[in-house]
């Protein structure tokens, strides 16, 4: 009795220290008052405020064009990473394959962005391209480390998937590609959606890698937002925050439903 | 012949895009952080020289150049710290999460492991934020402990490590709680009833039994959080203040305010030397010993 007491406080502690701020945020956001701190009364202005605010919204655009396409980008690419390594035996130079694909989950972003603005900057003094930095160079950066994500996703699916199954296709007469596309992508699929999922999410969120490698034009929404709170606070930020935090909230239980469905 | 054709394209599409989108970079990164520094642009001169025969133009001044300086090795020093701490207080507050909820039952678990998560997939810039709006001067923590009575003038409780460490704990702990709880969930919890049926009290059984058997969910945890906060560089942005400088904060300054290109790529180049091999290394070390141990 005494232990299933000490068990629901602990429980009951860290899930109120994880959500108490985000509740926070959402509670400030509905403050009419312009300093953020200082209650004065529900208001929605905000959220109008929000919607009128063209910097942002554009930056929401661009931001979205970005994580979905690099998404797309990184999920085709990490899937081939997830069945090579799980069922292709011949790799050459296989320990460099694993360390290109899973180094850049450890890699600190800063460094990762340095890199990337560098080589850009490189190949336009060699090669005249990239012109300019912008929506270009930082959808490549993201796809670059996407990758490694959707890669790991994959990859302990494809550890996990009975093999028979695509055996038993071969010998039912289905040629290497036919298994590939009728029956080992289709079982795999919420895990590739998954995969997807997480993809775009980190892409939308990312502010540091984007940072190095944003130009003229491309003002991504962490990029905009970093600069209205970094000294201080923004009532508009808030209303904003409250609303990426309930989409994110829904993509991630959305994520949840797609990889847990395997395994049971 | 035909399946060949289709893994190679497998292989190498993936293995053509990672060499040069991140391969080749990291080694420009190496490439510059050996330049000569000068003024123009780029900041640097080339390590080939043409123009009177061959000639190799490199140097590792950069390099002495921060190694010889405190600013940047206390900054270093100031940010393996951070980590370090980081790390233990996830560890603290983790692991009593991820072992309660391994061992809750199968329908509450699923339900838990999703609320311990969700927080983690909305946005990490805001979540930063709501740290700052929670430790202003006349932020909600200050006014509680005001009402309270426990303090009688608000503390000024932002821009300072402590923030930073608070930030860094609060957005780091799922990475911390979802391999613990990958190794504690199978876990078998008849161990511990055997345990106490041998007469091992509460504290010994921790010790000798839930201890080493989540030790390989306690070493991922803790790199999973120890590497990215050591190059973290917006928490210490928004909730740190001037009384301690990060690797971070260093590394983005010698970018883009000194614009030492070399000087910031050897920063970068030692971060990888420091955190990313000892890394790679370990990895090969406790995936031996780990072999040896179970057989």
């Amino acid at each position: 009795m005494k232990s299933s007491l000490i068990k629901s406080t602990v429980i009951f502690l860290g899930l109120f220290f994880l959500y108490f701020p985000i509740l926070v945020l959402i509670f400030y956001s509905f403050n009419e008052n312009k300093r953020v701190m200082v209650w004065k009364g529900f208001s929605l202005k905000w959220y109008n405020e929000l919607f009128n605010n063209e910097q942002i919204i554009e930056a929401f655009i661009i931001s979205i064009k970005i994580a979905a396409l690099s998404a797309t980008f990184a999920t085709i690419l990490g899937v081939m990473i997830g069945y090579s390594l799980v069922r292709i035996r011949k790799i050459p130079f296989k320990s460099f394959y694993i360390f290109l694909s899973s180094t850049p989950l450890v890699l600190p972003e800063l460094i990762l962005g340095l890199s990337m603005l560098l080589f850009f900057i490189s190949l336009n003094n060699i090669i005249g391209f990239p012109s300019s930095r912008g929506q270009l160079t930082i959808f490549i950066s993201h796809v670059t480390f996407c990758i490694a994500f959707v890669a790991i996703i994959i990859q302990a699916r494809l550890t996990d998937f009975n093999k028979n199954i695509e055996e038993a296709a071969m010998d039912l007469g289905y040629n290497y590609t036919k298994v590939l596309y009728k029956i080992t992508l289709p079982i795999i699929l919420p895990s590739i959606i998954a995969g997807w999922l997480l993809a775009f999410t980190i892409s939308l969120d990312d502010l540091v890698v984007a940072s190095f490698t944003t130009g003229p034009g491309a003002n991504t929404l962490p990029i905009v937002v970093f600069s209205k709170v970094r000294l201080g606070l923004s009532p508009e930020v808030n209303a904003l925050s409250a609303i990426l935090m309930f989409a994110l909230i829904i993509i991630g239980l959305f994520y949840f439903y797609c990889n847990k469905k395997f395994k049971h | 012949m035909k399946n060949k054709l289709f893994e190679k394209y497998f292989v190498f599409s993936p293995y053509f895009w990672l060499v040069l989108f991140f391969f080749i970079p990291l080694a420009i990164i190496f490439k510059i952080s050996i330049s000569v520094s000068e003024w123009g642009m780029p900041p640097y001169q080339d390590i080939f020289l043409f123009d009177n025969g061959f000639k190799i133009n490199t140097t590792f001044e950069n390099y002495v150049y921060i190694f010889s300086d405190y600013y940047y090795i206390g900054s270093f020093v100031n940010s393996l710290i951070l980590a370090l701490i980081s790390t233990f207080f996830c560890l603290l507050i983790g692991f009593p999460l991820a072992f309660y909820i391994a061992t809750s039952n199968i329908r509450l678990r699923n339900i838990l492991l999703v609320l311990v998560v969700i927080p983690f997939w909305s946005s990490f810039l805001l979540r930063v934020y709501a740290w700052k709006i929670i430790l202003q001067n006349n932020g909600i923590l200050n006014v509680i402990l005001l009402n309270l009575g426990i303090i009688s003038e608000p503390l000024q409780l932002l821009y300072n490590q402590y923030a930073v460490i608070m930030g860094i704990v609060y957005t780091y702990l799922p990475l911390m709680i979802l391999p613990l709880y990958g190794y504690l969930n199978k876990f078998d919890l008849n161990l511990i009833e055997a345990s106490k049926d041998l007469g091992l009290n509460r504290i010994k059984t921790f010790f000798k039994v839930i201890l080493p058997l989540s030790l390989p969910g306690i070493v991922a945890g803790s790199l999973l959080v120890f590497i990215p906060v050591v190059g973290e560089f917006i928490i210490p942005e928004m909730l740190g203040g001037s009384d301690r400088l990060y690797y971070g904060k260093i590394l983005w300054e010698e970018f883009f305010v000194n614009r030492n290109w070399p000087g910031a790529s050897a920063l970068a180049f030692s971060g990888i030397i420091i955190l990313v091999l000892p890394i790679v290394i370990f990895q090969i070390l406790y995936s031996r010993w780990s072999q040896k141990n179970e057989i």
